[in-house]
């Protein structure tokens, strides 16, 4: 660990995580739509237009090479699929789909190829693949653009799905999961490419383990459990219930499959009451799956039932004034814990 | 400009200069609110307006079309009223879908307009399938569904063509090749460096044509959609063309082509062009003209008015719209 203090913003610690681990092993390649861009023009000087929709990638062409950062055309199928055999064939792909609406083009090669290969043939191929795919309603960019999507990923078995919450996780989870011998899933929400977190990144290439959830904030009252954006939201609304004299735990989730039981459990087991906070649609989310995790297997502890604060069901409209209130926001959550808690 | 203008009724002529002049006003507005930072950037169709305009001039208000990311002209072209395009820019309540769908998702089935859409070749599959439903009522309306060269990549197109081909369904699909998938250069990313050519393997003509050149649009489209009405199957329709700006708003192109290139396009400007051939002609004075162009940009300005004046949607409509009917 270095002492001093290095903030970097949530892209620019992804990036660090990738480049890290294309300097480790050179069977790494990334591959999606404009992650260098201006693809074929370098002669001409231009080069690496984009760096990826949102500059993950950027600076990788230059090190990297066309051989292993490949700008595809808008072919999700055909990428997504080829990453999942170039795998298993040998390459460790990170491929880049952007928004995790375009799952609609390619869902075919990610839920019966990847997710399936390893189990269906017996254990016999492996698949080091990472999907990284970028979720939430960041400012007018309507339905089809905005969406957060877990629950769809998580529900396939095979595939691990992991969801970083700041600059820090989102290295150590970029790494953990380009690592990772089983395709993993990345989502990385746009919500947190703009915060100012001045969070101090490591330089050196730490993992985080997929699997873990973390504690940001220890409390005793109440157990608030944030995934990814959310995550934020409950740190503010734990800020207000201390305003009130409410001592919140934030439970971090990191991963989603698989789900951290134990963390999530001691935790609820010991401030005996639950509000769980999920940008992703309702129905069959990974907010129901907690709670019937919570319903489950902490019945006998819990002194209210678990209660979800998530997006409606409804499609993510454009107008602002509409966008903001399908967001789960602070003052929903913080009402919420109070409801819960009296 | 060329050919048989002899042939054009005049006042069709003049619909397709108002229309382009109205296109480019339009965008140069959406534009600015997007500089001004009233609204995210859109995709500009600054550049492209001949294409829509020289199609959409065959097309009935129950013929259809559907768009993609940058279909602010689609939509000008097939008579989407544009106080409530503006509206929708703005997300307002007055606007096209009730602000809730935006600059990518602006429809009006009631100028057959079934939408814009934000995802790369999703909608041509539907398009295909408005024109099923014309075949299988045995009605003569046409579908058209307007891609760009980024498209052309998606398994959707060709098992559309393939589709189409099969059931002679009255479909025109049109590639805008503006030469740029975001900032991926068609030479790049389209193998065999033609659109147009993949028609022959679907058994269906393919035809290139200046996209900057609104007549030579027009006389192609004219054979596809007469085609496409006698139940003689489907036309691909690649428009040579180019955007004067970035992908979206914040996009600056220079990071990926020369000024050089610009300037060659944007000496073959598709509204240049058109006021030289109305003047050459004798069908309209540069008065005249000029004339429509301010018409054209007091009804921008008007919507815009419109715009700014409507209501932002009730909170409730978060809500609304999900279903016809959920018990």
């Amino acid at each position: 660990m270095n002492k001093e203090h290095r903030p970097l913003t949530f892209v620019q610690a992804i990036n660090e995580g990738i480049r890290s681990r294309m300097r480790e092993d050179d069977s790494t390649i990334v591959m999606g739509i404009d992650v260098a861009g201006a693809a074929g023009k370098a002669e001409e000087g231009f080069i690496d237009h984009f760096g990826g929709t949102f500059a993950m990638t950027k600076g990788l062409i230059q090190e990297f090479g066309t051989s292993r950062v490949l700008d595809t055309p808008i072919s999700e199928t055909g990428f997504v699929g080829a990453g999942v055999g170039a795998a298993a064939a040998g390459l460790r792909p990170l491929v880049d789909m952007m928004f995790v609406g375009f799952i609609g083009v390619c869902g075919d090669q990610i839920f019966n190829n990847m997710a399936k290969m390893h189990y269906m043939f017996g254990g016999k191929v492996k698949l080091p693949i990472t999907i990284q795919a970028q979720t939430a309603a960041s400012g007018g960019n309507a339905a089809q653009h905005s969406e957060t999507l877990y629950s769809i990923f998580a529900h396939f078995p095979g595939l691990k799905c992991v969801v970083p919450s700041d600059p820090y996780s989102a290295k150590g989870l970029q790494i953990a999961a380009m690592k990772d011998d089983d395709p993993v899933v990345v989502f990385q929400s746009t919500r947190l490419m703009g915060v100012n977190f001045n969070q101090h990144v490591p330089e050196d290439a730490y993992e985080l383990p997929i699997g873990k959830s973390r504690i940001v904030k220890t409390g005793n009252d109440i157990t608030l459990i944030g995934i990814g954006t959310t995550t934020r939201t409950c740190i503010q609304a734990a800020e207000n219930l201390a305003k009130q004299g409410y001592d919140a735990e934030v439970v971090d989730l990191l991963s989603i499959s698989p789900l951290d039981e134990e963390t999530i459990l001691s935790s609820i087991s010991k401030t005996r009451k639950v509000v769980i906070v999920d940008e992703d649609y309702p129905k069959c989310s990974v907010a129901s799956e907690l709670s019937a995790l919570a319903a489950e297997k902490a019945f006998d502890f819990l002194d209210a039932p678990p209660k979800r604060v998530t997006a409606p069901h409804a499609s993510i409209p454009y107008t602002s004034v509409l966008e903001q209130l399908h967001f789960p926001s602070v003052d929903n959550v913080t009402y919420a814990c109070l409801e819960v808690m009296n | 400009m060329a050919k048989s203008q002899s042939s054009i009724p005049k006042e069709k002529l003049m619909w397709m200069f108002e229309t382009l002049v109205l296109i480019r006003r339009f965008e140069e507005q959406a534009k600015r609110e997007a500089d001004q930072g009233r609204i995210l950037g859109t995709h500009s169709a600054i550049g492209e307006e001949a294409t829509p305009t020289g199609i959409c001039a065959h097309l009935r208000d129950d013929d259809y079309v559907l768009g993609n990311h940058r279909s602010h002209h689609h939509c000008i072209a097939k008579g989407v009223d544009i106080n409530e395009m503006m509206a929708e820019l703005l997300g307002k309540a007055t606007g096209t879908n009730k602000g809730k769908g935006g600059t990518m998702h602006i429809a009006d089935a009631t100028k057959g307009m079934l939408g814009a859409n934000g995802v790369v070749g999703s909608n041509i599959p539907v398009a295909t399938g408005c024109a099923l439903s014309a075949k299988v009522q045995n009605k003569d309306n046409v579908s058209v569904v307007f891609f760009g060269d980024g498209a052309s990549s998606q398994g959707s197109l060709h098992e559309s063509m393939n589709l189409a081909a099969i059931w002679d369904l009255p479909v025109l699909f049109v590639c805008e090749n503006n030469r740029y998938a975001e900032s991926t250069p068609f030479e790049y990313a389209v193998a065999g460096q033609s659109v147009a050519n993949r028609a022959a393997g679907y058994g269906m003509p393919g035809v290139t044509v200046d996209g900057q050149n609104v007549i030579e649009v027009y006389e192609v489209a004219g054979e596809a959609v007469e085609r496409a009405r006698k139940g003689d199957g489907p036309t691909l329709i690649e428009a040579m063309t180019y955007r004067y700006h970035g992908h979206f708003g914040a996009d600056n192109p220079m990071g990926y082509r020369t000024p050089e290139e610009q300037k060659y396009y944007e000496d073959k400007d598709c509204i240049i062009a058109m006021e030289k051939f109305l003047i050459e002609n004798g069908t309209a004075t540069q008065e005249q003209l000029k004339a429509i162009d301010d018409d054209a940009k007091a009804r921008v300005e008007k919507a815009t008015q419109f715009a700014i004046d409507s209501a932002y949607p009730d909170p409730s409509e978060l809500l609304s719209d999900v279903y016809i009917k959920y018990p």
